[in-house]
């Protein structure tokens, strides 16, 4: 079974968000940077089915440079090789663009199977792993909190609001990963080691083969104007009393009486 | 020249979801605003009665696609009789609930369509050069006003966030033909979570509960169901085992919208307000008068949860 899986390099999700002069980015000088936390799920998924089904594990990504380092994190968990699409036109591109050259660079990957994060944290667009699946032609099971794989298909546990439902497909198919699906493993100092002289291409737009005019900021469809900050809820009101009972009358007053939410 | 709003609805089982209402309401609003007519369309199997529940938020006209083929939400079977439904009718706008499965079908829609995509959209305004969308980024630390190029634009609006508002039209229903197409995915079995719980993304209430708690969640599942409120978690909660993943509030869990949130016990890292900092109003209920949750709630009482929360129950049921 020959697995890609799809990365992205985003700030941690601890970091301070500046927007950036342009008001139309934020800035990154300062940011720090980790593997998208559900793309985590996506290579410990991708390793423990090479386990039991063997074959390979390749991480795709499209970034920057930088964002090698989030591939190489991915190579010392055990991932076999790497693929970065770097190149300046990609850039600022909304989901469907990346989609579009992602699935480009998936024309020269063999694969049965791909797995996605259900978001990346950065711009929460949720878009990219359906398009992928939709550029490629292949069936795609979202939010997966577990699979089986056996006669050739794969059958996942996808969640929604109130259930799970198990959904079955054959292959080439992909999926995206939910909190749930496993506990990703950490990369080991032999892991780091070996990592270091795993395969990582590094391509342009023109060795996949894709026109530029229909990726990047040219070939978006959305189109950010500005970035703002949320309004600042106003100063938090302390609720006094003399006892916890007090205390409590009082949040219930206010609850029910003042701003009629109970 | 494309024209109209149409809304995809969700329903489960033969009912609405609760975001099938807001976003026939919100199409209203936009139809209204664009000088133009709604379309709502409902997909699904033995659902020819259903038309009748939409009715009241206004649609002109409503599609009820109905065939066995579309019992259960699949992908492909979804997206390929949305396709030809959108296809004959050219609308301007295309408006889906950001549900689980309204993520996973629009985003395969807009690849299809090659139509932009605005996800999980908190607010809709008119300007002179079009709509723009507002949408939460980087887990609601910033807001982007997104502008989509082209027909149709389609947004995919977060649940419990806009309203519902009752419009009476007289609304034609059609029952178009229907063709699914070719379907790889396959259901092969459905598990509800048991009968009466309340969907953390669609309550309007809900009382959380942290590390604070110990693992004993009985003062906060009874506070919930005193207020018909649904329970949510921090991820320290569920990391305990103590609350399954599907209760989990945050980055790495759920997004939520309330009117009210009660945190309990639970210290207020970035993570977990990236879950619920869009929920109108929030208390937060912790021991350590220096907790950041106070810093980002409108209300805040410091103690003892175990002591605090029963008194609450009490004076809640001494309301009158
Ligand atoms: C990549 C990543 C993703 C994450 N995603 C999420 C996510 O989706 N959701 C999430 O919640 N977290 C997430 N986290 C974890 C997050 O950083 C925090 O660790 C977590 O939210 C803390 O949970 P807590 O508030 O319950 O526990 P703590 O931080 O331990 O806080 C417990 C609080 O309870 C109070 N307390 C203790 N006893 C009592 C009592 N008897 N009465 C009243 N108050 C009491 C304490 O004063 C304290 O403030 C993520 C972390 C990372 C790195
Ligand atoms: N630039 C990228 N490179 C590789 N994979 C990506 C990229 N952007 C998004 N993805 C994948 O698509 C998923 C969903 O991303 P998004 O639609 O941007 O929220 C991520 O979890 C990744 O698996």
């Amino acid at each position: 079974m020959d697995v890609v899986v799809l990365v992205k390099q985003v700030p941690d999700t601890e970091s301070l968000i500046q927007i950036a002069e342009d008001s139309v980015s934020i800035k990154t000088g300062d940011l720090k940077w980790i593997i998208n936390p559900y793309d985590e799920f996506a290579v410990e998924e991708a390793l423990q089915i090479r386990e039991t089904q063997g074959g390979t594990v390749t991480i795709l990504s499209m970034g920057p440079e930088k964002a090698t380092e989030a591939i190489r994190t991915a190579l010392a968990m055990g991932a076999d090789s790497g693929v970065l699409i770097n190149d300046p036109m990609t850039a600022g591109g909304d989901a469907l663009t990346t989609a579009k050259v992602l699935a480009a660079a998936l024309k020269e990957i063999p694969y049965d199977l791909i797995i996605a994060g259900q978001r990346a944290v950065d711009g929460d667009n949720y878009q990219v792993g359906s398009a992928v699946a939709e550029y490629l032609g292949i069936p795609q099971i979202s939010l997966v909190i577990k699979e089986e794989i056996f006669n050739g298909k794969i059958r996942c546990h996808r969640v929604f609001e109130g259930g799970t439902v198990v959904v079955e497909t054959p292959f080439p198919a992909l999926f995206t990963t939910q909190r749930g699906l496993n506990e990703p493993r950490y990369a080991s100092l032999p892991g780091i080691m070996k990592a270091k002289k795993k395969p990582l291409d590094i391509k342009t737009l023109a060795d996949i083969g894709i026109d530029p005019a229909i990726v990047g900021k040219a070939g978006s469809k959305t189109k950010i104007k500005t970035l703002n900050f949320p309004s600042e809820r106003q100063a938090v009101r302390m609720i006094d009393g003399e006892s916890g009972a007090e205390k409590a009358a009082n949040l219930v007053k206010i609850l029910h009486g003042e701003i009629k939410a109970i | 020249m494309a024209q109209g709003v149409f809304v995809v609805t969700e329903q489960r089982d033969g009912t609405f979801r609760k975001i099938s209402y807001e976003a026939v309401s919100e199409g209203r609003r936009l139809a209204d605003l664009l000088n133009t007519n709604l379309t709502a369309a409902i997909l699904g199997a033995d659902i020819a009665t259903m038309s009748g529940e939409i009715k009241k938020y206004g649609a002109e006209k409503i599609l009820v696609a109905d065939d066995s083929g579309l019992s259960e939400y699949t992908t492909d079977a979804y997206t390929n009789v949305l396709t030809d439904l959108i296809e004959e009718q050219d609308p301007e706008l295309i408006i889906i609930g950001a549900s689980t499965q309204g993520k996973d079908l629009s985003a395969r829609l807009a690849a299809r369509l090659d139509a932009g995509l605005v996800m999980d959209c908190v607010a809709i305004k008119q300007t002179d050069g079009g709509l723009v969308f507002t949408r939460p980024m980087f887990g609601g630390k910033v807001l982007a006003d997104v502008e989509i190029a082209g027909t149709p634009q389609i947004v995919a609006i977060r649940p419990n966030v806009m309203s519902i508002v009752e419009t009476p039209k007289s609304a034609t229903v059609d029952r178009p033909s229907v063709k699914v197409g070719e379907v790889k995915t396959s259901v092969f079995e459905k598990k509800i979570e048991t009968g009466d719980k309340i969907e953390l993304t669609e309550a309007d209430i809900i009382v959380s509960g942290g590390r604070g708690t110990g693992g004993d969640f009985s003062v906060i599942e009874d506070l919930s169901a005193l207020l018909g409120a649904a329970v949510g978690s921090s991820r320290s909660a569920v990391d305990e085992g103590w609350r399954p993943h599907s209760d989990q509030v945050g980055q790495t869990g759920k997004v939520v919208s309330p009117n009210l949130y009660i945190a309990c016990g639970i210290s207020g890292a970035i993570q977990h307000l990236a879950g619920m900092s869009t929920s109108k109003c929030i208390v937060a209920i912790n021991k350590d008068p220096e907790a950041p949750i106070f810093s980002k709630a409108d209300f805040g009482v410091t103690g003892d949860l175990f002591e605090l929360i029963p008194e609450i129950i009490k004076a809640i049921k001494n309301m009158t």
